[in-house]
């Protein structure tokens, strides 16, 4: 019972957006600063998985929007945090696709992103209570 | 450069969709495992029978 209203009044402090904002940038570590270790753990392991194997298959980073789609996937691809910045930076990624596995690898990147987005919510619903 | 085969695409995406989808779609772990599972048969099973269907269309 103590123990109990202890942990509710330790999860009152602090900045509530932390975990969200945290599993936006880095995969997994909204679930990470909520002690969620094993969880926080296989969502970086399948949203890391699923970006290197993306850029591995060649696929395209979108870098501006010129059409409706490129901005569907340029938000998408948002949705990676640190790992879209770092992808920029290093030049990863085609330019343009040219074979059908570069094709599987931009849907891979822009679903990874939408996979750490949906984590992340998840985060921040565990911080807020609505979730257990 | 990793060129996967379209199905093996297709059980990585599955994979690891559905692993996500189980953690943070339901509450206990026994049932983010029937979810998971559930989402991986759903995606995996349903490209197979659109893909047998494309391929007696095309026929």
């Amino acid at each position: 019972m103590a123990s109990e209203q202890n942990k509710d009044a330790s999860a009152d402090k602090g900045f509530i957006y932390l975990p969200l904002i945290a599993g936006w940038l880095v995969p997994g570590a909204g679930h990470f600063l909520l002690r969620k270790w094993g969880r926080g753990t296989l969502i970086a392991v399948s949203i890391i998985g699923m970006f290197v194997l993306g850029i591995a298959m060649q696929g395209k980073i979108y870098s501006s929007a010129h059409d409706v789609l490129d901005l569907l996937g340029l938000a998408g691809d948002l949705g990676n945090g640190l790992l879209f910045v770092f992808s920029r930076i290093l030049g990863l990624g085609a330019e343009q696709v040219q074979v059908t596995t570069a094709d599987y690898g931009t849907r891979f990147i822009v679903v990874a992103g939408l996979l750490n987005v949906i984590a992340a919510v998840d985060a921040h619903n565990l911080r807020t209570g609505r979730k257990s | 450069m990793f060129r996967p085969s379209h199905f093996a695409a297709v059980v990585l995406f599955a994979l690891f969709a559905s692993v996500v989808f189980g953690i943070t779609q339901r509450d206990t772990p026994r049932r983010m495992v029937r979810y998971g599972i559930y989402c991986f048969v759903l995606f995996v099973g349903s490209a197979i029978v659109l893909s047998w269907l494309m391929f007696l269309i095309a026929r």
